[in-house]
């Protein structure tokens, strides 16, 4: 057991190594308000979303995902919702059309720990960007 | 029955491996551009550009602001990092082959628009890896930006020079973002959609509209009686390097 | 199965060697970590020379790792006993080049995050989706057959017979990934300088004189440093099939130029002026020409009787750095300058883009003395 030093060494190390995410996040302060749920602002003006809530709670993200192929890549921009309304298939225009990115979007995000999805990196939030520009027909 | 381990991992492999040859096989044979249903029109979307009308009022640009304005396309100071949709070169850069040594001046440096060609049978589709770029079947060479990895082969492949890579993140570099289009991420490669997204809407493409001396005609290549056919059947047009059997679907009227 | 507890007994030399190598290797990934955070902007890269050092670098090594069937072909398929003690050391040079290749390619890449999209939505009619496929498969088969065999050596015993076919299965795979990579280039329309059928021979003719250069200068290099010698017989065949290739690819480039300047199509011609005409304000044009030079200097020292044996190591560093800047650099470069529509521009590699090769080239030197490590230690065992 001459090697005892380095092998508790490098056990210890391979630990801290694994819960380092958990550690940062505490660091951080991120992982402190979870007993508190977020508070989510509704849309005012509708009061149906284009799937029942549990739904797009649960799969929003999927559903994004087949709008964007849809869309991109099958030039297929009609979506009929479960209860046969017609919506088209944007981001920026119906989901950001009544909810408020800021307010809805990020704060859920933040709480459940996904606060950069990187559909952000390039789709615009109507709203933050409104002020630069008049919004124009394309 | 009983199943020894070394049977139970044989049996998954083989299976895994099935999977995977299945899949394998339908994409092989379930070409990209066949994917959408074919309608019972044919499309193929094409541009006549006038350069005599363009030639009028040299320097305009007000087809480059358009398009600069409706997608979001960074104005990137170091011109090895631009992007570029719809620009404009001499006339001689952009018909090497087509020139004389007694052209007159006015010709050899009139700026001629160049955006991208949407080949018939385009060489930058042919060696995307990952199909992030393929032809339509209404023509338009098309882009996803979600799936593009940056590697830039179809830039090396592009022989017009139509397609540009995000060296940086465009976002700093837009003056005012149109919320209705995204923007673009740094490590991607983009080019003129033919403002697919107004076509969608029934619009014309941001630059034809944008014209003031009705310089573009766009419209159905596969149409007979479309304006661009009938235009094309009253005057002697040109393509770039139709020689390299892309099939430009942009020509211009010299 | 790997072997590893060998590399883990080492001299001072050889722990200080490695720990340089992981210096470089740290300054290259610090330096990777900045582009990935700011995009390939802070490469010399440019909207006209889209690709560079690090397409060139993977080109170049490519060539490296498929000239490893210059010591497999002879010493499986016509037995040559001379080649026992070299072969696997080709068989490793072959497994770390390739590794260096993905390397080269995934540092090239806009969107690293989506590399396995090649995968997931597989483009058969893409080059780079068999080159893909080449390059992986040839980096198994190498791996299978260096390691099974130095395992049954190890224990003493035959290596297994399925390892045979693999090896010799090996041989026409090397040529494959070669030639899918000329393919890459030489079936652009758009880019006339690739736009030859000479392009793949080329490169394979470069590649197997670049890659026993190597091999020769990492042998000599064992014999120096360990008590390893491949025997002279190994290294003398070596140098032949080194002068052979370099004498060919010479001849390739020389066919070459022939082709373009007396059709004199100006758009083949352009880029050879923009490669090679000195005072035109090119950049690469200087490197172009000492390439040539230490082409011919090398040929020179390998047909001379009396400078072949004494000036071996010369002529090899000649030859590795010669087709280094030619293929390593001028090749890619070349096709993008000037650009379809004639614009010239300037391409210089970045500070952050050389010590990303560097780091690179780190692990590849790295990997290589592990492996030889192993590959030694387990010969010493045996022998002794």
């Amino acid at each position: 057991m001459r090697d005892r030093v380095w092998i508790f060494a490098g056990l210890a190390f391979f630990v801290a190594a694994l819960t380092c995410p958990a550690w940062y996040a505490v660091a951080n302060g991120k992982a402190s308000n979870k007993s508190k749920p977020p508070n989510l602002e509704l849309p005012a003006n509708q009061k149906e979303c284009v799937a029942p809530a549990g739904t797009m709670r649960a799969a929003h993200m999927q559903m994004l995902i087949q709008w964007r192929e849809d869309v991109v890549r099958h030039g297929d921009r009609r979506f009929v919702a479960f209860n046969g309304k017609v919506y088209e298939k944007s981001l920026t225009r119906t989901c950001l059309g009544c909810h408020n990115k800021e307010q809805f979007c990020d704060r859920c995000h933040a709480y459940s720990g996904v606060s950069d999805p990187y559909c952000w990196n390039c789709h615009n939030d109507p709203q933050t960007v409104a002020g630069s520009r008049t919004r124009s027909t394309p | 029955m009983k199943i020894t381990r070394k049977d139970f991992l044989r049996i998954s492999g083989l299976s895994l491996l099935a999977a995977g040859c299945k899949r394998a096989a339908e994409s092989v044979s379930q070409p990209a551009s066949s994917v959408r249903a074919a309608s019972t029109q044919p499309v193929r979307w094409g541009m006549v550009i006038d350069l005599s009308k363009c030639r009028e009022k040299d320097g305009c640009n007000a087809c480059i602001h358009a398009c600069n304005a409706a997608h979001n396309i960074p104005q990137i100071a170091n011109h090895a990092h631009e992007v570029k949709w719809i620009w404009t070169e001499p006339d001689a850069t952009v018909f090497p082959s087509a020139q004389t040594d007694f052209a007159p001046q006015t010709v050899t440096e009139t700026k001629v628009p160049l955006l991208c060609n949407h080949c018939a049978n385009p060489p930058c589709t042919r060696v995307c890896p990952t199909q992030a770029t393929w032809k339509r079947d209404d023509g338009i060479v098309m882009m996803d930006w979600h799936r593009c990895i940056g590697c830039r082969y179809c830039v090396a492949a592009c022989p017009y020079g139509s397609r540009s890579f995000n060296f940086e993140d465009p976002r700093p570099s837009i003056e005012s973002i149109n919320p209705d289009f995204p923007t673009r991420t740094k490590g991607v490669v983009e080019k003129c959609n033919f403002c697919e997204e107004r076509l969608a809407r029934g619009l014309k493409p941001a630059c034809v509209d944008a014209c003031p001396q009705r310089v573009f005609t766009f419209g159905n290549l596969a149409d007979p009686e479309s304006e661009p056919r009938q235009l094309l059947r009253e005057r002697f047009a040109v393509q770039r390097e139709p020689e390299l059997g892309t099939g430009p679907s942009v020509f211009y009227l010299v | 199965m790997l072997m590893l507890d060998k590399a883990l007994k080492g001299s001072r030399r050889y722990w200080m060697w490695l720990l340089c190598l992981l210096c470089v290797i740290v300054a290259g990934l610090c330096f990777y970590l900045r582009q990935l955070n700011q995009g390939l902007g802070i490469t010399g890269l440019s909207r006209d020379v889209s690709w560079g050092l690090y397409i060139a670098q993977f080109t170049f090594f490519v060539g490296v790792a498929a000239s490893a069937v210059m010591v497999v072909l002879p010493y499986y398929l016509h037995r040559e006993k001379q080649f026992a003690r070299v072969t696997i050391l080709g068989e490793f040079l072959a497994i770390v080049s390739v590794i260096m290749c993905i390397l080269f390619i995934f540092v090239d890449l806009g969107q690293p995050s989506r590399v396995l999209n090649i995968i997931l939505y597989p483009s058969p009619r893409s080059l780079m989706f068999w080159d893909m496929v080449s390059l992986s498969g040839y980096l198994l088969l190498n791996a299978i057959v260096a390691f099974v065999t130095l395992r049954a050596e190890r224990e003493e015993t035959p290596a297994p017979r399925w390892i045979k076919p693999l090896a010799i299965l090996s041989i026409p795979w090397a040529i494959s990934i070669h030639t899918v990579t000329a393919f890459l280039y030489s079936g652009l329309a758009g880019r006339s300088f690739w736009l030859t059928a000479i392009l793949a021979p080329r490169f394979l003719a470069s590649a197997f004189s670049s890659g026993p250069a190597l091999l020769i200068l990492l042998c000599l290099a064992l014999r120096k440093l360990t008590a390893y010698d491949v025997g002279k017989d190994a290294i003398r065949k070596l140098a032949v099939i080194m002068t052979y290739a370099m004498t060919i690819n010479v001849f390739f480039v020389l066919v070459e130029v022939f082709t373009v300047f007396y059709a004199a199509i100006p758009e083949h011609t352009v880029h050879f002026e923009y490669l090679y005409l000195l005072g035109g304000g090119h950049n690469l044009a200087p490197w172009m020409w000492v390439s040539a030079i230490f082409a011919i200097a090398a040929l020179v020292i390998l047909f001379t009787p009396a400078w072949r044996r004494t000036q071996l190591p010369i002529a090899c560093i000649l030859v590795f750095t010669s087709l280094w800047l030619e293929k390593g650099l001028g090749l890619i470069v070349g096709g993008f300058v000037p650009s379809p529509l004639g614009a010239i521009a300037h391409y210089a590699p970045s500070l952050p883009e050389w010590t990303i090769v560097a780091g690179i080239w780190s692990v590849g030197a790295f990997l290589i003395t592990v492996f030889y490590k192993i590959v030694l230690s387990v010969r010493e065992e045996v022998e002794s």
